[in-house]
């Protein structure tokens, strides 16, 4: 086996050193019942470029060459090169976690250059090293409001990522937590009278998306100014990362819970992506996660170390803020590396493209089928209203190798037959293009056989 | 230092300030194409909503931004760089073929909500990877979806609690060794469960009358770590198994140590109900400073109805899609389907290795722990003399004596070219060196370790303030960590002065 760096002789030698017979001597503590006395019935040994060539084809299975109108907190934005350039040493790559602090400098000085850079982004004062994903970053976000203020319930909306409303759902079920959501109005926004009547004085916290599901901003000053007359804490959500190049953070919120995943992390199916939770400096100590810090060493050299470990679980075992251990350090490299890159100037056109790119196809839409919710500014994504069935009208854009919205039927079976389109710098003209003449095409055909159907009606 | 060390010489490296401080307005590392379509005014689009300013983010080249990420690479021990015995976290090689075909196009642009007809691949390594891992645990149903072995401890104990909730009550305790890893009561505690510590025996083993006396029904599960953390396989698993069962309890086996068992014996043979493997420890994923990991949750049949939505199926024409109909689902536990990115790369590894590569990996690991049990044991006390499968637990009961702790020990390895051991724990072990070399070194590699930890054990005896004081040949020596929490800093402020 390659990965293996022992000869025959080495094994014989090693055996004898300890005084044993056979490497069987060394499994001699497991109940000899147990023991597996076949191989296991799996692939057998391949050679690397057997293993290329077969992961080469199920590529070829899975959409290669597709252009693509999905976002939902899944967005397609260009990767500088050199983010795997830097991320592929060895150095960063196969490092462990950064306990020994003398050794894993670089790794703790990027962290603390990460936290500074989404703390800037968000307007925050303190931000950790990471969390799984976003999903998860929002759940735990809730908890934190648990936690400070020693209320137990909170308030979702539902124009927050469905799949983040189940996550925060299977993680707030065993912690008697209740949840309650506000409905959005007509504007696609949270509905301001409803989460009047829906806080308590019960209420942790209201955790709502911005730009939301659908890609609406939110009001988020109006929102905080709601949550905190009522003592309960403002968590916003933000999936869409690239959207902090133009938009407002919500500076109001007491935790915002990112998704990076739009800074130079690949698709991937879905993951690995990188959570993020950035807060007031007064509730760090409840904050979930892994936090570099500066510090001094012996000599009064600056360095960097792992902090306030306290809240973890290694320390404090059941008592601790989450069971987190494991984060997403690597991805989070290149969020980092990412950031760096496109700066204080760049993460701005960024982001003004992605919003010409998206008014460009939203204006090009409207001229034929209904958008929803556009009273209010949207980033990169909007929601369509077709009067067929969008999953119909998809497959026939897919012939054209290029994949529709997302039909929202799934999440939102009130808005019928809507679907939500994305844009990035990465959608072409010709792709908006060809897109909305296939669902203008639909429109037509639709309104043709309505008319048929009405004049077959009248004559009736 | 007194003795010298055939592993490692002092070489010069590059300082390097933080980002910011090379920041200056007008440098940049990025390019847009044109735009190929309109321009847009942002403030009639967002009104008060736009941003104005980005602050201090920072303004600088790609040369300085590549040459600012190398320097501070080479400030890092890494396995590419040598042996990383971290007791229980199976710091293994992370083969490179892994890293080339999760970057192929259609995996790495893969959108999770791309239709399932164009998903096929992905899906394929997703069925394909589960098969695997069934077959290597003997395990009935799995859910790649925890994104970390800690994730996966929180899915797996929801499942327990679902499973007890379907028979009535979702009881009250977990039960957890003494030896175990942290993250198992902090886990017990999210899903809303009492933890109940169970002492271990004088093998280092679970103390079968005392869980007899425990046992009853308030607890839902044991949360059992195989081999433990002393690497002892836990002899009486079938007692323990039975024990649970007799009273209605689960079986919990934390994968952490999976490496010691592959292909050797499986947990679903031994009595294990639900278990968690980590792919960025047995199976070969990068730790990468810290993550991504993932954290696949293995059960038998009877906990199969309470899977984290969706899960994959097979349909009639032998294409694969997801299932989201489940009624008794625990729910979702993460967006989307999991670290995909891990799968491709843990698949990678399975197949490159295939059955006979498997097993040969661990009966290396574990020849490996023996041999620096061997190595040691004349220097360091070894706490318990049960047999050792995958790591090695010594204590620093002699080098107390003399005023010097493990992490001193540990921090003297540094300055002999090798990443510490774990000290952290197992608790039920005062000033534990926990030691696991994995398959991944050589007999020269460990020949190098052995001989250096003789070689700190002597300067203990002979001048142990050299090793109080170390490391000595670091960029910066021992951090000020009380200071560090105690007034924390947390991020760069302009107003911060440059570095010292």
């Amino acid at each position: 086996m390659r990965y293996l760096p022992k000869s025959p002789a080495d094994r014989k030698a090693m055996l004898q050193a300890m005084g044993a017979r056979s490497i069987d001597d060394l499994f001699g503590p497991i109940p000899a019942e147990y023991r597996l006395d076949r191989d296991l019935k799996v692939p057998r040994q391949m050679a690397e470029s057997e293993i290329v060539d077969w992961f080469r084809e199920r590529s070829r299975e899975n959409g290669d060459s597709y252009a693509t109108f999905l976002g939902a907190g899944a967005y397609y934005h260009y990767r500088p090169v050199i983010i795997d350039s830097l991320i592929s040493r060895g150095e960063f790559l196969t490092a462990y976690t950064p306990y020994q602090a003398e050794i894993s400098q670089g790794t703790l000085q990027a962290i603390f250059e990460f936290q500074t850079m989404i703390c800037e982004l968000t307007g925050m004062e303190v931000a950790n090293a990471s969390m799984y994903d976003g999903s998860t970053a929002a759940a735990e976000a809730a908890m934190m409001a648990v936690r400070i203020t020693g209320r137990r319930s909170a308030v979702i909306a539902r124009s927050l990522h469905p799949e983040y409303r189940e996550v925060l759902a299977t993680y707030a079920h065993h912690q008697n937590l209740p949840l309650s959501t506000c409905p959005f109005d007509d504007s696609g926004r949270l509905n301001l009278q409803e989460l009047e009547k829906a806080i308590t004085s019960d209420t942790a916290c209201i955790l709502i998306q911005s730009p939301n599901f659908f890609g609406t901003i939110e009001d988020a000053s109006a929102i905080a100014e709601i949550a905190h007359n009522k003592g309960a804490m403002l968590v916003v959500s933000i999936a869409e990362a690239v959207s902090l190049g133009i938009v407002e953070p919500p500076r109001q919120a007491d935790v915002i819970a990112m998704e990076a995943q739009s800074f130079g992390v690949p698709l991937g199916f879905g993951g690995p992506y990188c959570g993020v939770i950035a807060t007031r400096e007064r509730f760090v100590r409840q904050m979930p996660g892994r936090l570099a810090g500066q510090t001094t060493d012996r000599r009064g050299k600056r360095g960097f170390v792992l902090t306030l470990a306290t809240r973890e679980q290694h320390i404090r075992r059941e008592k601790a803020t989450s069971n987190i251990c494991t984060n997403q350090a690597l991805v989070a490299l290149m969020v980092n590396i990412f950031m760096t890159i496109y700066g204080r100037v760049g993460l701005k056109e960024l982001a003004k493209q992605n919003l010409a790119k998206t008014a460009y196809a939203a204006g090009q839409f409207g001229k034929h089928v209904k958008l929803l919710f556009s009273g209010a500014p949207h980033f990169n994504e909007f929601v369509v209203q077709s009067s067929e069935d969008p999953y119909a009208i998809n497959s026939r854009i897919l012939g054209h190798k290029i994949v529709g919205g997302l039909p929202l039927k799934k999440f939102y079976p009130e808005l019928g037959n809507a679907a939500l389109w994305c844009c990035t710098e990465l959608t072409t003209r010709s792709a908006i293009d060809t897109a909305v003449g296939m669902v203008a095409e639909s429109e037509r055909s639709m309104k043709a056989s309505k008319e048929e159907i009405d004049v077959q009606e009248v004559t009736r | 230092m007194k003795h010298m060390t055939r592993k490692a010489t002092r070489h010069v490296n590059q300082n390097e300030g933080l980002i910011f401080e090379k920041s200056s307005a007008g440098k940049a590392a990025w390019k847009l194409p044109p735009l190929d379509v309109p321009e847009v005014d942002a403030s009639a689009l967002l009104g008060s909503s736009e941003r104005k300013d980005l602050g201090n983010m920072p303004e600088v080249s790609e040369i300085e931004i590549i040459r600012h990420f190398t320097r501070l690479s080479t400030w890092n021990y890494a396995i590419d760089l040598g042996m990383y015995p971290l007791g229980s976290c199976t710091m293994k090689y992370n083969p490179r073929v892994n890293e080339l075909v999760v970057r192929l196009e259609g995996l790495a642009n893969g959108h999770p909500y791309q239709p399932e007809p164009i998903s096929q691949g992905a899906l394929r390594i997703m069925r394909t990877l589960s098969d695997c891992l069934l077959e290597i645990t003997g395990m009935d149903a799995i859910t790649l979806q925890p994104a970390a072995g800690a994730h996966g401890e929180l899915t797996g104990l929801l499942m327990v609690r679902a499973y007890h909730q379907s028979k009535g009550a979702p009881r009250k305790k977990i039960l957890i060794p003494d030896s175990a890893h942290g993250t198992n009561p902090a886990t017990a505690a999210m899903v809303g469960y009492g933890v109940e510590n169970l002492k271990s025996n004088a093998q280092g083993m679970v103390d079968v009358s005392a869980l007899t006396a425990q046992m009853n029904e308030d607890v839902a599960a044991l949360m059992l770590t195989n081999p433990n953390t002393l690497g002892v396989f836990e002899q009486e698993i079938h007692k323990i198994a039975e024990i649970m069962h007799a009273k209605g309890g689960l079986l919990y086996m934390d994968g952490a140590n999976m490496n010691a068992l592959v292909g050797k014996v499986r947990p679903g043979d031994f009595g294990v109900d639900v278990m968690h493997l980590n792919l960025h420890k047995t199976f070969s994923t990068p730790h990468g400073g810290g993550g991504p990991g993932s954290g696949p949750v293995a059960v038998k049949q009877t906990l199969e109805p309470f899977l984290p939505t969706p899960v994959l199926l097979t349909q009639s024409d032998a294409t694969l899609a997801f299932d989201y109909d489940r009624p008794q689902s625990v729910g979702r536990v993460r967006a989307f389907y999991g670290n995909f990115g891990m799968f491709v790369r843990a698949l990678a590894y399975i197949l490159a290795n295939g059955p006979d590569g498997l097993r040969q990996t661990t009966e290396d690991a574990v020849l490996n722990a023996n041999y620096i049990r061997q190595g040691l044991q004349g220097a360091y006390d070894l706490p318990y003399s049960t047999p050792s499968m995958h790591e090695v637990v010594f204590s620093d009961k002699r080098q107390a004596k003399k005023g010097v702790k493990t992490m001193d020990i540990a921090k003297r390895l540094i300055d002999y070219g090798f990443h510490p051991y774990t000290t952290a724990f197992p608790l039920i072990v005062p000033g534990a060196l926990m030691i696991e070399p994995t398959e991944s070194e050589s007999k020269e590699e460990m020949d190098l370790f052995i001989e250096a930890m003789k070689s700190i054990a002597e300067e203990v005896e002979e001048d142990p303030q050299i090793v109080l004081d170390a490391p000595h040949h670091t960029r910066v020596s021992r951090l000020d960590e009380t200071a560090a929490a105690r007034q924390p800093v947390l991020r760069w402020k302009p107003s911060t002065e440059p570095a010292p």
